[in-house]
């Protein structure tokens, strides 16, 4: 039982399970998403300090979730491709760095959108703004050093060791710009302590988003991953070709 | 080992080696920001620890790619990496090599250059204190990042925007440092955390630069 | 059918628009890429076929 999951790292079972999963997966991700931001749109009520702007939460909690869940998830694929050498892990966490990056970005924009009338700036040197600033600056790196090198598992293996460092100097990063700093931002939308907690019309379309967002993620991992193993075997077959 | 530390100096401190670049760099970082900002020491002033970190910070990231650049291109890292000596201990090495001959001068001359940006009386000692502490983990994490971007040709752009963000943690806390003392409140805390960063990137990214350079060695 | 924004009709219609946005360039892409490698793959092993 244990050792069926390893199945799943070998590319061509990967292309049979992924190819079946992937309708599934991105049609659920289209329905599930367009239903928790038309709930959350069009079927909520105004919050009685924010207004209308309360709003923005289904799109700008969702995606930082992800931003976070991404890095996350590549450091998992990271340290699995270092320890067990399953080459989808390595192309996986490759995948998962542009969904993240974007994800930051949308977290950061519509962030500011929503900062704008409620704080009455677009940006301030928040310790958790700064700290997803810096995220993306990560993100940034990690892809640019993917992109530089030529050979898949060099690359690969670097990403690995700079996934593995990186994330730890983000987690150091984020406890520092709290010593650096007095944040304005407002604690978790989810805390479990009940004077905090968002409303409940507001938490259920929001859970809701938040599931399609991450089925986003899993949708575009997928097909990514599956586009880097069809690149890899055709560099394989181009060096095929120029052997012979 | 001895050999090999003095050997990385004198290459470094040879004519051409790069030697005084980052300092001169320092220098001219920091009567650039005046003219931009104004000469207001009221101004300067409150600005000054962070000029001066971000200075030595920058002046630091010039000459990392030369760590390891010089001796992958003649064949030399390939023998290190074959030596009896684990590839550990050179790569700690050739940080602490770049560390005597960029983070140490940095650290000298930042009293003079603390001069120009008013720096408040309070503040020198600080200065000099949280930048000796805390240099020797930006050679450190530059030493990852120069160990990760040894095989490219253009490795420089991309090896800035590796390691930049890694210097975050450092910076902040080496700035309160100066911000705190200046301001004559309590350093401790910031310092003990500086000291841990680097305490923590000189015990552990030695192993993480060591691997990065057995891939590249591939 | 359109809840009533105001004040904030210009912010909140700009987050989702921004969000949507920067979702749809994701999407179009990975899948662009996608599509392509797809159509190179399949070229060259038909070439190899022959």
């Amino acid at each position: 039982m244990a050792s069926s999951m390893w199945e799943y790292a070998n590319p061509t079972r990967f292309m049979q399970v992924s190819g079946r999963l992937l309708p599934w997966v991105a049609g659920a991700a289209l329905v599930v998403t367009a239903a928790g931001l038309i709930w959350g749109f069009f079927f909520t009520p105004d919050d009685f300090r924010q207004g209308a702007t309360v709003k923005i939460v289904f799109v700008h909690v969702p995606a930082a979730m992800m931003a976070i869940n991404a890095w996350v998830m590549m450091l998992v694929a990271s340290l699995i491709w270092i320890v067990r050498r399953h080459h989808v892990s390595a192309l996986a966490a490759k995948a998962a760095a542009p969904v993240g990056v974007t994800m930051t970005a949308i977290a950061l924009i519509s962030g500011g959108i929503w900062g704008q009338p409620m704080w009455g700036t677009w940006w301030a040197w928040d310790p958790r703004l700064t700290a997803f600033l810096i995220l993306f600056l990560f993100y940034l790196g990690y892809m640019a050093l993917w992109a530089a090198l030529d050979d898949p598992d060099t690359a690969a293996d670097l990403t690995g060791v700079l996934c593995l460092v990186g994330s730890v100097f983000a987690l150091m990063s984020r406890y520092a710009v709290n010593f650096w700093s007095q944040g304005l931002h407002q604690g978790a939308s989810l805390s479990v302590q009940p004077g905090e907690r968002m409303d409940i019309v507001f938490r259920m379309p929001l859970y809701v988003s938040m599931t399609g967002f991450g089925l986003i993620f899993v949708a575009l991992v997928l097909i990514g991953v599956r586009t880097e193993i069809r690149a890899r075997r055709m560099r394989a077959l181009v060096m095929r070709e120029r052997m012979a | 080992m001895i050999a090999l530390l003095v050997r990385d100096l004198r290459i470094a401190t040879r004519a051409g080696g790069g030697f005084g670049l980052g300092l001169a760099f320092f220098l001219i970082l920091v009567v650039l920001v005046p003219l931009g900002v104004g000469p207001e020491a009221d101004r300067l002033a409150p600005i000054a620890p962070g000029i001066l970190w971000v200075g030595a910070l920058l002046a630091c990231l010039l000459s990392l790619d030369r760590i390891f650049a010089l001796d992958y291109e003649d064949g030399s890292l390939d023998i290190l990496a074959t030596a009896p000596v684990p590839l550990e201990a050179v790569v700690a090495l050739k940080a602490l090599a770049h560390w005597i001959t960029t983070g140490l001068p940095l650290t000298l001359a930042a009293p003079v250059l603390g001069v120009l940006m008013h720096l408040p009386r309070e503040g020198y000692a600080w200065l000099v204190l949280s930048l000796a502490v805390g240099t020797p983990a930006l050679s450190m994490i530059g030493a990852f990042g120069a160990a990760l971007t040894v095989g490219l040709r253009r490795g420089g752009l991309l090896l800035s925007l590796l390691v930049l963000p890694l210097y975050v943690p450092t910076l902040i806390y080496g700035t309160e440092v100066v911000r705190r003392g200046a301001e004559g409140l309590a350093t401790a805390t910031p310092l003990l955390l500086l000291g841990g960063i680097t305490a923590g990137a000189a015990g552990l990214l030695p192993f993480a630069a060591a691997a990065a350079l057995r891939v590249n060695l591939r | 059918m359109m809840p009533d924004l105001a004040p904030y009709t210009a912010e909140v219609l700009g987050a989702y628009a921004a969000a949507l946005g920067l979702l749809g360039a994701l999407v179009g892409g990975v899948l662009l890429r996608a599509r392509r490698v797809r159509r190179q793959l399949d070229e060259m092993e038909h070439r190899r076929g022959k």
